[in-house]
């Protein structure tokens, strides 16, 4: 027996109710802004900027050199504002990387670290490569997402990233798009941004990397895409893959515009 | 009867299959679609419960995906309802309604599948994530509908009963491509799991519709 829709919610008793929830939800979200603000003047993210800065100029790995002729993009050591026109291609390498998959080039190039051990530790307490985000990161704040889209790697980076936004598979077919692609979503309390509109996509780009209150540590932009994948129930997304660059690069593309306001402070 | 012309559909949806039905993609659009699946595959590992079959796409994730822009067409939508109502599997008990404090364990449950679960460690519905259920929790999602009061506002008559574990067993059987877990087929959840909550929706003891 095949059943038609059943009738959908109705009365003014359950509206009622529903309203008393959003105020719930919404006195919730306005404390946890507070929060933020309280705290917004000591982000912790600071001394992860200070390290990241020190490891930067300092002489490290085999071959003992720093990392201030990296090319991130604008030309060896310019570090102001490369994360804003980030991913990108680049031509040495001939593919677009995100900032994390640049460095981890910068590493064995310039300092001789094998690839194997400059992935090794990307995230956590111990990370360099967090801290060295962080303050790459920080050396862009105020200034606007630009992520070029000259080169056809670029552009395919980008679709492919929109693909996979949509991409439903697992064992609860989820995509980003379920949680990402309308208004005022929430997950229990916490709220959702919606990625496909460009108010929502800035203010979450601009926003990563952010000094996690919850964790206590800085996290990456890889490291938000790896746990999203975790929880979609998906396989373990690897550090500086393909899938986690294209995924950024429309992620980024679609923050266009937006004031790069990183490393910042979350829940 | 019924059955029959659900199995009739499913024929002839069948061999001419769900594939191919894309002709609006243009060839950029396809040949992200092929990049993406082979950047997906190159991209991950397996881990814990989490294997890379995962990323492998049934029929339904696959026009799920294609259509995600835009509305499924009707014609597909049938199709797709109809082959995943198909598929629904009933409790060897005959019982569509279980214990809804079970039930509302199951609701409130977040873990399961994660590949930072542990494969015999608990397993959930987490429905709370989605929805507001029992009026005494506070701390639920808006990516479905609010459910509050859901069996006091439509009764528990057998068609309601039948079309409510359907509807949990496979979200799909009544609206293709929802954004809801079929947590039967994908078995996340037993059938008998499935009935519990069903109890939870319906049982007017259930706080749902207290």
């Amino acid at each position: 027996m095949r059943l038609k829709r059943i009738p959908g919610r109705t009365g003014i008793a359950a509206a009622a109710m529903c309203a008393a929830s959003a105020a719930l939800a919404q006195s919730a979200a306005d404390e946890i802004a507070k929060y933020r603000q309280m705290l917004a003047d000591d982000n912790p993210a600071e001394l992860a900027e200070m390290k990241g800065a020190e490891l930067w100029k300092t002489p490290r790995g085999p071959k003992k050199a720093s990392l201030e002729r990296c090319d991130l993009g604008l030309g060896p050591g310019l570090v102001k504002g490369a994360y804003t026109q980030l991913p990108r291609y680049f031509a040495d390498t001939d593919r677009v990387q995100d900032l994390e998959s640049r460095l981890v080039t910068c590493m064995t190039t310039l300092q001789g670290w094998s690839e194997a051990e400059a992935r090794k530790n990307p995230f956590g307490a111990n990370s360099d490569m967090q801290a060295l985000v962080a303050y790459i990161a920080s050396q862009s704040k105020g200034m606007r997402m630009a992520v070029p889209m000259a080169h056809p790697k670029e552009r395919e980076a980008y679709a492919v990233g929109k693909r996979i936004f949509f991409y439903r598979a697992g064992t609860h077919d989820f995509a980003c798009a379920t949680c990402h692609a309308a208004p005022d979503l929430r997950i229990r309390l916490q709220n959702l941004p919606n990625l496909l509109d460009k108010q929502g996509a800035q203010l979450a780009y601009t926003t990563w990397p952010a000094y996690r209150v919850s964790q206590g540590e800085v996290r990456t932009m890889q490291h938000r895409l790896w746990d999203c994948f975790r929880q979609q129930r998906f396989p373990d997304a690897q550090y500086t893959s393909e899938a986690i660059t294209a995924l950024t690069t429309y992620l980024a593309k679609n923050a266009d515009g937006g004031i790069f306001n990183a490393p910042a402070l979350k829940r | 009867m019924k059955r029959k012309i659900i199995l009739g559909l499913l024929a002839g949806a069948g061999a001419a299959g769900l594939i191919g039905c894309a002709a609006t993609a243009t060839t950029s659009e396809t040949d992200a679609a092929r990049r993406a699946a082979q950047v997906l595959r190159a991209s991950f590992a397996s881990k814990g419960m989490a294997s890379l079959d995962r990323l492998d796409q049934d029929d339904v994730q696959r026009l799920c995906t294609e259509y995600a822009e835009q509305a499924v067409p009707p014609a597909i939508a049938e199709r797709i309802q109809a082959q995943q109502l198909a598929l629904v599997k009933k409790p060897a008990s005959g019982k569509l309604i279980g214990d809804w404090k079970a039930g509302e364990k199951i609701a409130q449950e977040g873990r399961g599948m994660q590949f930072s679960d542990a494969p015999d460690g608990p397993r959930g519905g987490n429905c709370y994530a989605c929805h507001q259920l029992s009026p005494q929790e506070i701390s639920f999602g808006n990516i479905g509908p609010s459910l509050l009061g859901y069996g006091k506002l439509r009764g528990n008559s057998e068609a309601v009963i039948e079309y409510t574990y359907n509807k949990v067993y496979n979200s799909q059987a009544y609206s293709a491509c929802s954004n809801m877990p079929r947590f039967g087929h994908k078995r996340i959840l037993s059938p008998e799991q499935i009935a519990d909550v069903v109890a939870l929706l319906l049982d007017p003891q259930s706080p749902v519709n207290k």
